[in-house]
């Protein structure tokens, strides 16, 4: 068993283009959720989202690119492009065999299905651009990441709804861990801010109009955003070997499945994720400072959570913190957990927790100290990072400070 | 004859909860014939596509003490009042 470290960052999101603007947005309790801008949107009764605002395609990408990019892909690539970057990563020889990619998504290519669709159904058009099919495929993200960094190892693509990207970034461990993979590039994207993707989500009737209010009492539901986070995943021997700076260690992860509704969440399903995770990590409950959690501000969630945290911890409660950072960047749904590893990382390295923002009312059904509004100052030696999907898929991420 | 408002919604709901429509009475709660919030959106959705009207509802406030569509005959006064204010 290899250990295995983190040793680059990168991401665009409501946040920030980049790692800096978003630790900058967390560190300022900043909400980078507002007024949706898309097609149609007069036809939606929910009018808010987590937008990428200020992105130009065309400048990070050229003509001969665009057309085979999907939204989700072209996140995917910026967030690469800034964590192998950082890492100091090249590509060549042996370690491009012994380096792969897997990122999390769950709508893959939707704005691309939207469009077209749109175009055939809508616009009664007989023709659609002859790279659809590349561009919507779920694992187009991958596979771009993987020609253009060269990375000639496994690389897919995992779908598992929210926890999307925490299944990724667990199956990138594993890789590593296992000595399969000596460099994973891991993490997630998504970019479901569409007209089909956002009317979905509305007949759930799980939307909140105004704001994702986490935790809080008057809490009315989740708000959906988008983006990608990718990590550089390394043989820690590997990454000391080469003098690399290491951001963190992945020390633990852990997956469960409810086996029991589509979309209620399970107390014991989460548990026992959380349980696994620490058990894999080798971590007593006490050694936890900071739980990014999946916080979706859903009555269901929020209270089930803090429930399985409660039943984990126990008294450890009053000495432990947890944030959901989808008070200020929305749910990106399957590239969620990736933007949230950041939080983590910035906790563990820097010192300062994330806040859970738009906060308004204590809720007696969640007990916890979970930052209200301000960021805070923490030192914590291990943290974790909850992601519970629809479906009941649960993935719970151990990270050490190194 | 055609269906009141209330026999539609009483339909609506009887389907959802797997009940005959005896059973549905005005009184019952939503608890009560065993529909929980999802099973709510579900009413709710089919209940805009029967009176092609949009009610305002939020599982995330389906909990509440104070949520107004608590029993049958609150909701069928809801969906009157969303009618009557189409109409209007």
């Amino acid at each position: 068993m290899r250990r295995v470290v983190i040793t680059g960052q990168g991401t665009i999101n409501p946040l920030g283009t980049n790692v800096a603007e978003t630790l900058d947005g967390f560190r300022n309790a900043r909400l980078g959720i507002g007024a949706l801008d898309i097609p149609d949107v007069d036809r939606l009764s929910i009018r808010i989202a987590g937008q990428v605002r200020g992105f130009q395609p065309e400048v990070h990408f050229t003509r001969q690119q665009l057309p085979l990019y999907d939204r989700f892909t072209q996140f995917a690539l910026v967030a690469a492009g800034e964590a192998i970057a950082q890492s100091g990563l090249v590509f060549d020889g042996e370690l491009a065999d012994q380096a792969g990619v897997v990122l999390g998504t769950a709508g893959g290519g939707l704005v691309t299905q939207d469009e077209n669709y749109r175009a055939v159904y809508g616009e009664g058009r007989n023709r659609v651009h002859p790279f659809v099919v590349p561009r919507l495929m779920n694992n187009a993200a991958a596979s771009h990441v993987s020609m253009q960094h060269n990375l000639r190892g496994p690389s897919y693509t995992v779908a598992t709804a929210c926890a999307s990207s925490n299944h990724a970034m667990g199956q990138a461990f594993h890789l590593v861990r296992s000595g399969a993979s000596r460099v994973m590039l891991t993490g997630g994207a998504e970019s479901m801010l569409c007209f089909g993707g956002i009317k979905a989500w509305e007949g759930l009737r799980v939307m909140s109009p105004d704001a994702c209010r986490p935790f809080s009492a008057d809490r009315n539901g989740m708000v959906q955003g988008e983006g990608a986070a990718l990590f550089v995943f390394e043989d820690y021997e590997h990454a000391r070997a080469r003098g690399a700076e290491i951001l963190a260690e992945l020390a633990g992860f852990a997956m469960t499945s409810d086996s029991c509704d589509i979309v209620t969440p399970s107390e014991e399903g989460a548990a026992r994720a959380i349980r696994g995770a620490l058990r894999d990590a080798r971590l007593p409950p006490e050694a936890i400072g900071y739980i990014n959690a999946h916080g979706t501000g859903t009555t269901l969630n929020d209270r089930t959570e803090c429930a399985a945290v409660r039943a984990v911890f126990g008294s450890h409660c009053d000495d432990l913190l947890m944030s959901s950072t989808k008070s200020m960047h929305g749910h990106l749904i399957g590239g969620t957990g990736a933007v949230e590893l950041l939080a983590c990382i910035m906790a563990l390295r820097d010192g300062v927790i994330a806040p859970t923002i738009g906060y308004r009312r204590a809720d007696p059904d969640c007990p916890l100290d979970v930052v209200a509004n301000e960021a805070r100052a923490a030192r914590i030696g291990a943290a974790l990072s909850n992601a519970f999907a629809f479906g009941g898929l649960n993935a719970v991420l151990a990270l050490k400070r190194i | 004859m055609t269906q009141s408002i209330s026999e539609k919604v009483i339909a609506i709901i009887a389907e959802q909860a797997v009940l005959d429509v005896s059973d549905v009475t005005p009184d019952r709660t939503l608890d009560d014939l065993g529909i929980d919030s999802l099973g709510m959106v579900e009413a709710v959705f089919a209940i805009e596509e029967q009176f092609d009207i949009t009610v305002p509802f939020n599982a995330n406030e389906a909990g509440d003490r104070d949520f107004p569509l608590k029993d049958v005959a609150a909701v069928i006064e809801a969906v009157a009042q969303l009618i009557a204010a189409k109409a209007g």
